[in-house]
């Protein structure tokens, strides 16, 4: 079969996302039911674009409190302190466990922000209909809806910390209002993941190729 | 009813005939690589069994607690619903929320879902509203996250060994089995498989 054959939706044919059910599409409306599972079904995800936007502007200004508001605070013998999620990263660095620290680093710093930046790129090409290299493009799609969901990371590990540290008059640990923002922003950024429609990448570049 | 074979990929929506494959091999899209289906040995029975001893591990793992923590004679401890309940209890509802949804509450759906679509066509009919269950199904697989829970587990007892001395509990264990049996299910569960077995039955 040659790779430039035809899109399913160029032929009137929609796919389900679900069942993976290939479809006659219907002759007027612009949505419709998978006959199979039931689940709804489109050409393209209907206002893929802004819908995606919304969720990415809104997940980038929540990024700003999950950052500077603390996201723990420890109450101990030692005295009252307050954690960023930065400030968490280089505590495991300074007390020796370093692979650990790295580990969160990537997950909780590097993969938001190359969520966000990743699906701006994206959507800002499709809005230009770019024709560059939508295999790469697909690619970085791909790759950040994967990863997306390994940001939880800082999450779980101050669920465990809240849920166990209360001794009482030795140190107590409580959850900062950073783990509400981070939280939206990790469920924001997933969200909009979800609503990109990646084959808008490929209609463009399709149009351009045939002319 | 009879459907014509024919994938699109669902990153580029290209077309393909579906053509047979050997056990264990997967076919990717021409253009873009991404890939569109996979022929799986068993899937729906191996998917039902793994279902059905994750919802064993499953229970235990939420009733028993994940790790006991001691300062001298001062001890505490927790169960996963422990920690979602102490969040809640400090005001944070929305992470609270979104700990429940993503390690109990979707794995425990996606359990309950496989083994109410799998074991009646098992057994030889199908069953009721199997529509519903399987868009529930397909449609969380995203947000079910005990893999990332055990991560933060991970770090946060590492972070704890430097102030108190940790005992990891019975729970520790039953969730490394309940993220491996399910993340098997979902593996394992084929719905090209699924709709063929559903039709056959009809």
């Amino acid at each position: 079969m040659n790779p430039h054959g035809a899109a399913a939706a160029s032929v009137g044919l929609w796919a389900c996302n679900l069942c993976k059910l290939v479809s006659k599409s219907p002759s007027q409306s612009s949505a419709a039911h998978c006959p199979r599972c039931g689940a709804r079904i489109h050409a393209r995800e209907p206002y893929a674009v802004a819908r995606t936007w919304a969720l990415l502007i809104t997940a980038a200004t929540l990024y700003v409190p999950a950052n500077v508001l603390p996201v723990m605070e420890t109450n101990s013998l030692f005295g009252f302190q307050k954690d960023t999620i930065l400030s968490g990263v280089v505590y495991l660095w300074t007390s020796g466990s370093r692979t650990l620290s790295l580990l969160v680093f990537i997950a909780s710093i590097t993969v938001p922000l190359l969520k966000l930046t990743s699906l701006a790129f994206l959507l800002a090409s499709v809005q230009f209909r770019s024709t560059w290299r939508p295999d790469q493009r697909a690619r970085l799609y791909r790759i950040v809806e994967f990863i997306g969901r390994w940001s939880m990371l800082d999450i779980y590990v101050g669920a465990v910390l809240v849920a166990l540290v209360h001794f009482q008059g030795v140190a107590t640990i409580v959850a900062g209002p950073g783990a509400t923002a981070f939280g939206a922003v990790v469920v924001l950024t997933m969200l909009a993941a979800m609503s990109f429609d990646p084959r808008l990448i490929w209609d463009h570049a399709e149009i351009a190729r045939v002319g | 009813m009879r459907y014509a074979p024919l994938v699109a990929c669902r990153d580029c929506d290209l077309l393909h005939q579906e053509t047979p494959l050997r056990a264990g091999a997967a076919a990717h899209c021409n253009r873009c690589g991404t890939e569109l289906y996979r022929q799986r040995a068993d899937s729906l029975d191996r998917s039902l069994a793994c279902a059905l001893a994750a919802g064993v591990f499953f229970v235990v793992a939420n009733t028993f607690p994940i790790v006991r923590l001691q300062i001298q004679t001062e001890q505490t401890q927790s169960t996963l619903f422990g920690a979602v309940h102490a969040l809640a209890a400090q005001g944070m509802w929305f992470v609270a929320g979104l700990i429940f949804v993503t390690t109990i509450l979707v794995p425990a759906a996606q359990i309950a879902a496989i083994s109410y679509l799998l074991l009646p066509l098992r057994l030889g009919h199908a069953p009721r509203s199997l529509h519903l269950a399987f868009r529930l199904l397909q449609s969380t697989r995203p947000w079910g996250m005990i893999d990332v829970f055990m991560l933060g587990v991970l770090v946060s007892l590492v972070k704890l060994s430097h102030m108190a001395s940790v005992v990891p509990g019975i729970a520790l264990w039953s969730f490394t089995g309940l993220m491996l049996l399910l993340a098997a299910t979902i593996a394992a569960f084929d719905p090209r498989a699924f709709w063929i077995s559903v039709e056959a039955r009809r």
